[in-house]
């Protein structure tokens, strides 16, 4: 696995092509990156780069983080992400990474946290029909039967029920890179990514 | 190292506008405009006018900028929506402003003949 890069999701537009097609286009600012630390096999027991991004005011860290950073000479740094790799050769501390590592036509994969929608039920979560709304039905949005009687006995896991729906690590793959802002440190991406404007986005090759 | 820390709408802003095209005139909904489009026949192609009311505008100070137009052929209420930014809209032209109560005029669908004119505003 290569070293990928962090960043924030600006937003969406859509950019039109010579026939006047419209490309959907999701617009990260990624960047700028710094290996805060290197890892290794004879010190960690593995072999990894860790890289940190978006820089904050000093006070809005805790002591031991600043304490780690000082280390590497790097300025606060709010988010410090971890890639396992197989040798850390070419990499140095205090290296920085920007839209440099990418180009026009490039393939790259993007996880990020999905839009939360809380505790959600059968209907939202899982796309179960919903019971009649009136003619006397108490039944409006229930699971239905969950399952056999005595034989099993039990609720087979991995029944589907209501919980938790998004907040959770999506990663969208192979989307394509359109376009790049270096003035900005801007990717332009076909597809939307998910989560909300101003998301923390793992962008990697 | 570079701080990033522009507004995220700033930025958004400074991608859109040098993609917008800057000749465009201020439509309101309700005006009778005329457009052109270039259309592709084969390997060639040609300009194709249309004319019609606006019924509603969508999304004005983006480059997706879009809006909905109706006009009437062979007799028949048709509706299209354009995108004002795309290449293939060569041109825009208010012919006539007129005066509505609404923000989307989506109750001309049901009108015909006499009943869907708009009063007009002569400027």
């Amino acid at each position: 696995m290569s070293v990928g890069i962090l960043g924030t999701k600006v937003g969406m537009t859509q950019f039109f092509d010579e026939t006047g097609l419209s490309i959907p286009v999701t617009v990260i600012q990624v960047g700028p990156c710094v290996v805060t630390q290197i890892k290794s096999m004879s010190t960690d027991g593995y072999s990894a780069i860790q890289v940190g991004y978006k820089q904050v005011a000093e006070q809005k860290l805790s002591k031991p983080l600043l304490g780690h950073l000082k280390k590497s000479q790097s300025p606060p740094l709010k988010y410090l992400r971890e890639y396992l790799i197989e040798s850390t050769e070419g990499f140095e501390v205090s290296q920085v990474f920007s839209t440099d590592i990418f180009e026009v036509g490039q393939k790259v994969n993007v996880s990020s946290k999905s839009i939360g929608k809380g505790f959600s039920g059968y209907q939202k979560r899982h796309h179960f029909s919903r019971g009649p709304m009136s003619h006397g039905s108490k039944n409006h949005r229930q699971p239905g039967s969950i399952g056999a009687g005595t034989t099993p006995g039990r609720v087979y896991p991995g029944k589907n029920m209501a919980g938790q729906m998004g907040n959770k690590k999506v990663t969208i793959k192979n989307l394509q890179i359109v376009s790049i802002n270096i003035e900005n440190d801007l990717l332009m991406l076909k597809g939307a990514v998910p989560g909300k404007q101003g998301a923390l986005v793992k962008v990697s090759k | 190292m570079k701080d990033n820390n522009i507004k995220l709408s700033l930025l958004m802003k400074s991608i859109e506008r040098p993609l917008m095209k800057a000749e465009l005139p201020e439509i309101k909904v309700g005006d009778t405009i005329r457009l052109g489009l270039l259309v592709k026949e084969g390997s060639k192609t040609r300009e194709q006018l249309c004319e019609g009311v606006v019924l509603s505008r969508k999304k004005r100070k983006s480059l997706n900028n879009s809006l909905t137009l109706r006009c009437s052929f062979q007799g028949i209420g048709v509706e299209r929506v354009f995108f004002l930014n795309s290449p293939r809209v060569t041109f825009a032209k208010v012919i006539r402003r007129a005066k509505v109560r609404r923000a989307k005029l989506y109750y001309l669908r049901n009108l015909l003949g006499k009943a869907s004119r708009l009063k007009q505003i002569f400027d």
